[in-house]
């Protein structure tokens, strides 16, 4: 498997971005980390790696019991760290998905990889198995950022793992950096900017350190810590962002920039509302209108495959308007935009949306609605949230919870 | 009808919380007027409001037999007096159906400012006063102190005055008997034509408005058509009767007796506390003095936070005004706050009680401008118009006098207060009169104010620079041209009616900054920056600048969250709910309510 049959389409190609709607993905969460980030709030676990092979095998387990669906065009492993994970299991894991749901001709297979951990005998490993891109949580270049993180890794680990995965072939390589953390300095984010930049990563996300509800991080701040400044945030998307277009990453998401070629197809699959099917604790899946979340304890995951149940725990219909709007608020995200349809034409007929007009936030241009200051998307989305459904339209909404 | 020469009609005069109607309540008992069972505390206070609050609003009348010491049965008619600085035009009509007055002060707090107010005024409407110390029993009761205090006021001997413990019952009989032996009975003639002074009304909604009366000459008959004077509408007295205090109707009132009449009318502007009533077949030459239109002093705007909740609002209202002649409402617009009411106020009270009403009473959440008062302004060539609202206030230029209201105030306060309160009466503008020491403990200070000064926290500031030991009485005390500015403020260029306020132009300055200010941390950032301006006309005096926002985008969107971000978008959204648009700016509801909360 590899890339190389992908047209070399920008990533912001609106054709590109309406296609990725018919793609079909799968995402596999590997909780494992070795301990857990203060900022993070997703479903990991810390010191439960005596669970891999019990957890592989609920996988597997699951992925059996799944509807019929396929042939995939991206693969993501996420986490947690995957690369956490024996390379064998995760290579009969991805060999599992591959035989049950069939990988159409160069199908993006990514995971997630911590810097520290990330070894060329590893990455050769994976590679051989399938994977072809890899994401690097590197994070910053800052030794002190990369502290307040509670990151383990130094600089020079985020250089020698982007060579170890070029090294074995990866066709593709992402770096994660977290922008805007107290710390921080402009100049600081800047110079780590450079540094990510120096490494040539086909792909780079910069992302705005966000304070969740519960986290380490949450606690901090709430008594007293200093909190992230948006202010500071902005700065630094904008040194990002211009510094980005300098050395030819084109940023195609509000959080994301690639070379040509190298947008995440799995990311481009979700904001086009294309399917997917989520495994492993606190997975979610998408398909024909539902979604469904599986339970998020990694203990109950794999207690509840062990017992022969089923995982999920709450489903959500997702139909008629409320499709119509979610459609929106996800295609909004990218530069590429996203097809007006009705909803979008009640937007920028709407109040909310004239304001949006005069203040320059939206703009239509043929039939695509797009966000021209990509920072106040979250307005736009309050916008569209708020508008109600046309007379005659379903709403299609509503969660319930599964047995 | 009872015999006159054993008629006394009489007051209580009293401070808030100085134990008015606890007294009313033992005089009523020790008359037999209502047996133990029925005794419920406080009679004559019959709203919750006041029974809570611990003031009177209404005044009420009731009718007591007492079998005195020589043998004969007197008829006691006590009559009910509102207990703050709001009412003193219902205080004087109730003085005025009255002969004597009790002059109750509370043994621990002694003489309040009000008391000697409203003492001030019996002595002026001719009553025997006579001085009693309450609350005796408290451990730290002072009660010679108290007397002394009062026998600066009255001009008498300490020993004049009663010790009496309205909570206990002692010295009630002695009272009793000193009420019968001062107290003179009442003048009058039955044969001259009919005059009967209106001291108080309610509305009651199966009977209409019930008013209470003094017949000062002739006889009030049931079943006669009786004119009141003042609006020239004629009724019948359908019903006429004395309260004991169940109401018990009677065929005639004489002159000197009290009692209520019905008349069937439905609205109480009809009839007006202070009115005439006089016979329509053989009136009255004149009516009796001291009748005066309720006059409103203070004036704020009442929104709804709602919008919805107007047509509440207005019911609620209107119901209010069945039974408060002197509360005023019109309609009023505001762009900010949306549709709502000018409503005019007796005084702060008075505006505070019927806001609590409407929200206690209506379940309504209510927005409250900043109380103002009513300037008058005079162009050339042009009669005087009264303007209640900043935004009608004119604008700065042309030849264009401007009067505002000023009082007449008297603080009493103890002699360490003195240069606390003389400071807070300079800073406002005020200016000082005579000093006079009551006593070694307290110091009566006269002083003039415009009103506009005292409407806003004049009275909070005064009790908390005092330590609570102030009190403030006040009178009105005419017009007086003044250099007043109406001062904007500005969202993003266009002025906000609800922040717009006029004031005294050395004050401008400090308003507009004030304001600016506030507003500035109130307002949340927009997509655009919003400068907010203070401005007198077109001169800007204060300015700050709400930076456009610049960062409102989640870091991340993916598979497995869009149904969490989903929900956070949704709660930030009820919170834009609440915002109302102002021009191009989206304000919180809580941004004016915050912004108008007392400021000093």
């Amino acid at each position: 498997m590899n890339l190389a049959n992908q047209p070399l389409a920008s990533p912001d190609d609106p054709e590109l971005a309406d296609r990725a709607s018919h793609w079909k993905s799968v995402y596999v969460h590997i909780p494992f980390c070795q301990q857990v980030c203060p900022y993070c709030d997703f479903a990991v676990a810390a010191g439960q790696d005596h669970l891999f092979s019990r957890y592989g095998r609920a996988l597997i387990a699951e992925m059996g019991s799944a509807p019929d669906w396929g042939p995939l065009d991206a693969v993501n492993f996420g986490g947690g760290t995957p690369s956490r994970m024996p390379g064998r299991w995760l290579g009969r894991i991805l060999e599992n998905v591959a035989a049950r749901f069939g990988l159409v001709e160069g199908a993006e297979v990514s995971l997630e990889a911590n810097p520290e951990d990330w070894t060329p005998s590893q990455a050769r490993e994976l590679a051989a198995v399938g994977f072809n891109r890899v994401s690097l949580g590197a994070q910053s270049f800052d030794p002190v950022v990369l502290s307040y993180l509670g990151r383990r890794h130094r600089a020079e680990d985020i250089v020698r793992s982007v060579a170890a995965a070029r090294s074995a072939g990866f066709a593709s390589v992402n770096l994660d950096l977290i922008m805007g953390s107290p710390p921080e300095t402009v100049a600081s984010w800047s110079a780590t900017v450079r540094n990510a930049l120096d490494c040539e990563p086909d792909h780079l996300s910069t992302y705005a350190l966000t304070v969740e509800p519960g986290t380490v991080l949450w606690k901090r701040v709430r008594s007293g810590a200093l909190a992230p400044d948006p202010d500071q945030q902005a700065d630094c998307w904008e040194v990002a962002d211009e510094m980005c277009g300098g050395a030819g990453l084109v940023r195609y998401e509000v959080s994301n920039a690639a070379r040509a070629g190298h947008p995440c197809r799995y990311n481009l699959s979700v904001w086009g509302q294309g399917g997917y099917l989520g495994f492993g604790n606190g997975a979610h899946s998408y398909r024909r209108g539902t979604r469904w979340e599986n339970v998020r304890d990694l203990r109950r995951y794999v207690d509840t495959m062990e017992s022969g149940r089923a995982p999920g725990r709450r489903q959500e219909a997702v139909t008629g308007w409320a499709a119509e709007t979610e459609r929106l608020l996800l295609g909004i995200r990218r530069r590429a935009g996203v097809k007006a349809g009705r909803g979008g034409r009640a937007l920028w007929d709407s109040a909310s949306g004239r304001r949006l007009r005069a203040a320059g936030v939206i703009d239509l241009r043929g039939e695509r609605l797009r966000v021209d200051r990509p920072l106040l998307t979250d307005e736009v989305s309050r916008a569209i949230l708020s508008m109600r459904p046309p007379n005659g339209s379903r709403v299609g909404s509503g969660v319930d919870s599964l047995p | 009808m009872s015999s006159r020469t054993l008629i006394r009609n009489f007051c209580i005069i009293a401070h808030i919380d100085h134990g008015k109607s606890t007294l009313a309540d033992r005089l009523l008992e020790s008359a037999g007027a209502i047996s133990q069972r029925e005794m419920r505390d406080q009679v004559l206070d019959t709203m919750d409001l006041e029974r809570e609050r611990g003031i009177t609003i209404k005044a009420q009348a009731v009718r007591l037999d007492y079998q005195g010491s020589d043998g004969l049965t007197y008829v006691l008619n006590l009559i009910d007096t509102p207990g703050h600085v709001d009412f003193s035009y219902e205080v004087s009509r109730s003085l005025a159906a009255c002969e004597g007055a009790l002059l109750l002060v509370d043994a621990n707090q002694g003489v309040q400012a009000q008391t000697v107010a409203n003492a001030y005024l019996a002595v002026e409407a001719g009553l025997e006063i006579i001085p009693v110390v309450n609350k005796i029993d408290l451990p730290s009761a002072e009660p010679e102190r108290a007397a002394e205090e009062l026998s600066r006021i009255l001009g008498g001997d300490p020993a004049d005055s009663i010790f009496i413990s309205a909570k206990t019952g002692e010295g009630i009989d002695e009272l009793t008997e000193r009420i019968v032996e001062m107290v003179p009975p009442p003048a009058g003639d039955e044969e001259l034509p009919l005059s009967a002074l209106i001291f108080d009304s309610y509305y009651d909604i199966y009977r209409g408005v019930v008013c209470y009366v003094r017949v000062m000459e002739g006889t009030l008959s049931a079943g006669e058509r009786v004119m009141f004077m003042a609006t020239g509408e004629q009724r019948d007295a359908a019903e006429i009767g004395v309260l004991t205090p169940a109401s018990v109707p009677v065929h005639t009132l004489g002159a000197g007796e009290v009692g209520y009449l019905i008349t069937g009318a439905k609205e109480i502007d009809q009839v007006r506390v202070g009115d005439t009533v006089t016979s329509a077949y053989r009136p009255a030459t004149q009516a009796l003095a001291g009748y005066t239109d309720p006059r409103p002093m203070v004036f704020a705007g009442i929104f709804p936070t709602d919008g919805d909740d107007y047509p509440r609002l207005r019911e609620a209202l209107e119901k209010l005004r069945l039974n408060d002649a002197s509360l005023q409402i019109a309609p009023e617009f505001s762009q900010a706050l949306g549709f709502g009411f000018r409503c005019g106020f007796l005084g702060l009270l008075h505006m505070e009680i019927v806001r609590e009403r409407l929200e206690r009473e209506n379940d309504l959440d209510l927005v409250t401008t900043s109380p103002s008062v009513a300037y008058r302004v005079t162009r050339p060539g042009g009669k005087p118009d009264e303007v209640r609202s900043p935004a009608d206030f004119p604008a700065p230029g042309g030849e264009v006098l401007v009067e505002e209201p000023w009082i007449k105030a008297l603080i009493l306060v103890p002699p360490e207060f003195l240069g606390a309160v003389m400071e807070i009466l300079t800073s406002r503008r005020g200016e000082l009169g005579p000093i006079n020491y009551l006593g070694t403990e307290r110091v009566e200070l006269t002083c003039r104010l415009p009103l506009a000064e005292v409407v806003f926290d004049f009275y909070d500031h005064l009790k908390s620079k005092t330590r609570g030991f102030a009190s403030l009485d006040y009178e009105p005390d005419g017009y007086h041209s003044s250099d007043l500015v109406k001062v904007e403020l500005l969202l993003n260029g266009s002025p906000v009616d609800a922040f717009s306020a006029v004031v005294h132009r050395q004050k401008a300055y400090g308003y507009g900054r004030e304001m600016v200010t506030r507003l500035r941390k109130l307002i949340p950032r927009q997509l655009f920056d919003v400068p907010i301006q203070a401005a007198i006309g077109s001169r800007v005096i204060s300015r700050e600048t709400v930076r456009a926002k610049r960062k409102d985008v989640l870091a991340k969107c993916y598979g497995g969250d869009v149904t969490r971000k989903k929900k956070l978008l949704a709660r930030q959204k009820e919170g834009k709910r609440r915002m109302k648009m102002v021009g191009s700016v989206e304000v919180p509801s809580e941004a004016f309510v915050a912004a108008l909360q007392v400021r000093d």
